[in-house]
């Protein structure tokens, strides 16, 4: 987030944006919902998917999965159109506005109407209006954006137009976008990705890779960048890839396109798996490793608005269980290594030296503290919200960007499109929460979404277990008949081994993050005749 | 925020212009009782248990009362203590209170008032009037509304902080009564088993179904911790028996989350205690798993990693990191596939 969750109450209105917030973060929910339903203020709401939120919106648009930067593009055109923007912001902090102008020209309402399979053209332009009076608006998102193979272009539609409303770098605003997983937010500041180190420095950059090697006092780091997670799957296929280490990870029940990743697994050479239970992953490793749980260990965790904040022991470890990071040390040291970590802080202070943004922090202070980073020294309160008096390259830049089909529409074949997503109880590939008696109980077992016009065409009754296929593969599922959806949209929660979403999903990526398209396929539906 | 002065028991303090004197005493260690108010939600006024003397001759609530300049105020004296134990006999007379069978029994704020003012069996017959008593309906909650002493913080612990509006209040005068919903079970109504009013409820009326039969109140400890999910990273306190068996969580005020939980931070702690966790190593043999020792698994992995690192080259490994684990093991993991492997093969689930 570029802003703080504690900026809730500063803003005067929201837009919510691919993002079932009281579902999937739904303490930020609340937040919203109190300023909303007690105080009054304006909500601005696009998802597919009617949300508790979309009740109590200004102006709800339920758009067609993979839409999201046509609607925002609509938006910004009236924007332009009734030249209603920030002007004076506009000026002083951007560039690239008469380009993207150009290519906003084409999106009037009714352009985008149709596109995103809305019958309410008239209120994009009110929606715009409305937005352009609420000084500041915050725009929140989740994965309704980022989850598409214009991912990437649908995260930078959504700062083009909160830089036309000036609403970058002051308190309320923000382009805030809320991390599904618990440390996330860290793992990427870590440098757990394939082409940069921590604190986001590239690898393919000599300077970065004499740093590090001065830092760990080692020599040939490779400035290659490596294999994103469903690279990794494929050229474990093609034989390319031959071993892999896995930490608290469950791609077969997480991943796009199960098929495929199990096959890639079984032709892996070595696979090891580290985690709290066998997972569904771990019945294709060679070794299985142990680890603890969150509350048998210590360490510090950063969360979506970059507060990072300590975990403390609060069990001793299960069974022979040991610390995720000790085992990383044992095998790295019977590799030739000589690490000598004594516990978790003597790594922080490892990762204060070649984190520029961390480099302020310390376990004393985030026991007593909050901390946001940027923190780049011990006597730096931290950055409650980003892009202050300028962005980091100076002049924010404005991009027109042109709205894209999803890379599977649907055909005769395939007649439906499939969107997948969380629900309220469960979480992500259901390994905690299905586990845990109180909300295995509450909801005890997968369901689609289907909604009542399609539930008459193909003579499906509330509760039935249905088949839904698609090119990929087939699962057998409960059906929820409920109007949440438009016609021929259904939406499967992924939490479920029994009735995998992800053995239906496609594994097309976002050219530049490379992020699957999970919110939308194309599938069929078939009643199931005993 | 303009400052104001004035005295509480003889006392010098300062305030802002705008706040309660139970604000500002609070705040300056000064201990008021009180049932209905919280500091998280709006102020009621109701129960009158923090009534103080203002300027020698009025009785006032505190918590609704702003302080003034220069205003005396006495927390405490004869009648004061005169009124407020007459509140606590006729809420005792009222309900249920028998702290034997209470889930609440050693954290109840009734209790340690009764406690406080040494109030004795009431006189009065308890009319028991039976009120809801609903311990199965709802996976989250239990209700016994006999314990119910109307304080109304459910109701704006669910209207304020929760959003859910499952609470409200129905007849009138010494039938009042609490309901959820449209006169339905709780398990029945919109609730989201957030939980947010069982942790502001000052008695026992409500409570969680993770508690019966782990342990007294006092018998428990608590740790803090960060919430496992998702990524607004709420803080919350980790209670545990004498068994080491986690019970119940409350949500921290310092956190991003102010004390506030959603159903899986607030439930969803006990799979870390669940049989199926895995607790040795295992080593796949002849396509079998069989337990080994860590320095036989350990081996093994480094082994092989060597291994297949001189045959095929560094890029033939690869990572999966992990958006559950901390920094510090993200961390280290990124540095054991760049500097012990040699690849930048590594990635996690930011993506998905
Ligand atoms: S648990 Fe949460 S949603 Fe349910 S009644 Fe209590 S405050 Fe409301
Ligand atoms: S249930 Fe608890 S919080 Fe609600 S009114 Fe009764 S005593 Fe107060
Ligand atoms: S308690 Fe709920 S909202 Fe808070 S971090 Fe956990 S999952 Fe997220």
């Amino acid at each position: 987030m570029t802003n703080s969750i504690r900026e809730v109450p500063l803003s005067e209105g929201f837009l919510v944006i691919g993002s079932n917030t009281t579902e999937n973060h739904p303490v930020i929910g609340s937040m919203i919902m109190k300023e909303v339903i007690n105080q009054g203020k304006k909500l601005i709401v696009v998802d597919p998917r009617e949300i508790e939120l979309s009740r109590y919106a200004d102006y709800y648009f339920q758009i067609k999965p993979g839409t999201n930067i046509a609607i925002l593009n609509g938006f910004m055109h009236v924007l332009i159109k009734e030249g209603i923007f920030n002007k004076e912001y506009v000026e002083k902090r951007c560039e690239g506005f008469e380009a993207m102008a150009k290519i906003l020209e084409k999106y009037n309402p009714e352009f985008v109407a149709e596109i995103c399979g809305i019958d309410n053209p008239e209120d994009i332009v009110k929606a715009a209006r409305l937005m352009a009076q609420l000084k500041p608006m915050a725009l929140y998102y989740a994965m309704g954006i980022t989850q598409f193979v214009s991912g990437v272009n649908g995260v930078k539609s959504t700062a083009n137009l909160q830089m036309l409303l000036g609403n970058l770098g002051i308190p309320g605003g923000g382009v805030n976008p809320l991390r599904g997983q618990n440390n996330v937010q860290g793992a990427c500041d870590m440098g757990a990705l394939n082409a940069v180190y921590p604190a986001y420095q590239p690898v393919a950059s000599e300077e970065n890779k004499e740093k590090f090697e001065k830092a760990w006092g080692v020599s040939g780091l490779p400035t290659k960048p490596g294999l994103t997670i469903v690279e990794m799957f494929n050229a474990a296929v093609a034989g390319n890839l031959k071993a892999v280490y896995e930490m608290g990870e469950n791609p077969v029940m997480s991943d796009p396109n199960q098929h495929h990743v199990i096959e890639a697994l079984e032709a892996l050479n070595f696979f090891v798996v580290q985690d709290i239970f066998f997972t569904e992953t771990a019945q294709y490793a060679d070794v299985v490793l142990p680890a603890c749980s969150f509350l048998e260990k210590e360490g510090t965790v950063t969360n979506t608005e970059r507060r990072i904040q300590p975990m403390h022991r609060v069990l001793p470890p299960w069974g022979d269980a040991r610390d995720d990071w000790w085992i990383t040390m044992q095998i790295a040291n019977r590799m030739g290594a000589q690490w000598d970590y004594k516990k978790p802080e003597d790594i922080f202070e490892e990762i204060r030296m070649v984190t520029p943004s961390y480099a302020g922090i310390t376990y004393e202070r985030v026991e007593k503290e909050l901390i946001q980073w940027p923190c780049p020294a011990k006597d730096h309160p931290g950055t409650q919200y980003l892009h202050k008096e300028k962005f980091s390259r100076g002049l924010g830049l404005l991009t027109g960007i042109d709205y894209t089909p999803p890379a599977e529409e649907t055909d005769t074949d395939y007649p439906v499109i499939l969107t997948t997503g969380r629900i309220l109880e469960h979480f992500h590939t259901g390994t905690m929460t299905r586990n845990s008696k109180i909300l295995d109980e509450i909801v005890p077992e997968g369901f689609v979404e289907i909604h009542p016009n399609d539930a008459k065409i193909y003579n499906i009754t509330d509760g039935e277990v249905i088949s839904i296929s698609s090119r990929r593969g087939s699962i057998r599922i409960r059906a929820r008949v409920t109007d949440r959806s438009k016609p021929n949209v259904v939406f499967i929660p992924f939490h479920f081994f029994e009735a995998a979403a992800n053995e239906l999903t496609i594994d097309a990526l976002d050219p530049t993050c490379k992020i699957p398209e999970y919110k939308v396929c194309s599938c069929k539906i078939e009643k199931i005749y005993l | 925020m303009q400052e104001i002065k004035f005295t509480i028991n003889g006392k010098d303090v300062t305030g802002g212009k705008g706040q309660t004197i139970l604000e500002i005493a609070l705040k300056n260690g000064f201990d008021i009782p009180y049932l209905c108010y919280h500091p998280k939600i709006s102020k009621t006024g109701a129960c009158r248990m923090c009534i103080v003397r203002v300027n020698e001759v009025m009785l006032k609530t505190a918590c609704t009362e702003p302080a003034m300049e220069g205003m005396k105020v006495i927390t405490e004296d004869e009648e004061i203590i005169k009124i407020r134990k007459g509140i606590l006999e006729l809420l005792l007379a009222e309900g249920d209170h028998n702290c034997l069978y209470c889930d609440a029994n050693g954290a109840c704020e009734l209790q340690t008032l009764v406690h406080r003012y040494n109030i004795d069996q009431v006189a009065y017959e308890y009319p028991k009037r039976n009120r809801e008593i609903d311990y199965e309906s709802s996976e989250g909650l239990k209700r016994n509304e006999n314990r119910c002493i109307l304080c109304g913080r459910c109701v704006k612990a669910c209207g304020e902080i929760q959003l859910s509006n499952v609470w409200s209040f129905t007849d009138r005068g010494g039938h009042t009564h609490l309901t959820s919903g449209l006169y339905e079970k709780i398990g029945d109504s919109s609730c989201v088993k957030c939980g947010a009013c069982v942790q502001l409820c000052p008695t026992g009326s409500l409570s969680f179904q993770t508690v019966l039969g782990r342990g007294e109140n006092w018998e428990l400890t608590k740790e803090s911790s960060i919430c496992i999910y998702c990524g607004v990273g709420c803080k919350i306190d980790y209670y545990k028996n004498k068994e080491g068996l986690l019970v119940k969580t409350i949500g921290h005020d310092d956190g991003p989350n102010r004390g506030h939980l959603c159903v899986k931070g607030r439930f969803g702690f006990d799979f870390i205690q669940n049989g199926k966790r895995l607790s040795k190593p295992l080593i796949k043999r002849n396509g079998v798993f069989e337990e080994a020792s860590w320095d036989e698994a350990l081996d093994l992995v480094a082994s092989k990693f060597i291994e297949i690192k001189d045959k095929y080259g560094p890029d033939s490994i690869a990572a999966l990191s992990s958006a559950k684990c901390t920094n510090e093991e993200n961390y280290l993991m990124q540095k054991i596939m760049r500097a012990v492997i040699g690849t930048n093969n590594v990635d996690h689930c930011a993506r998905l």
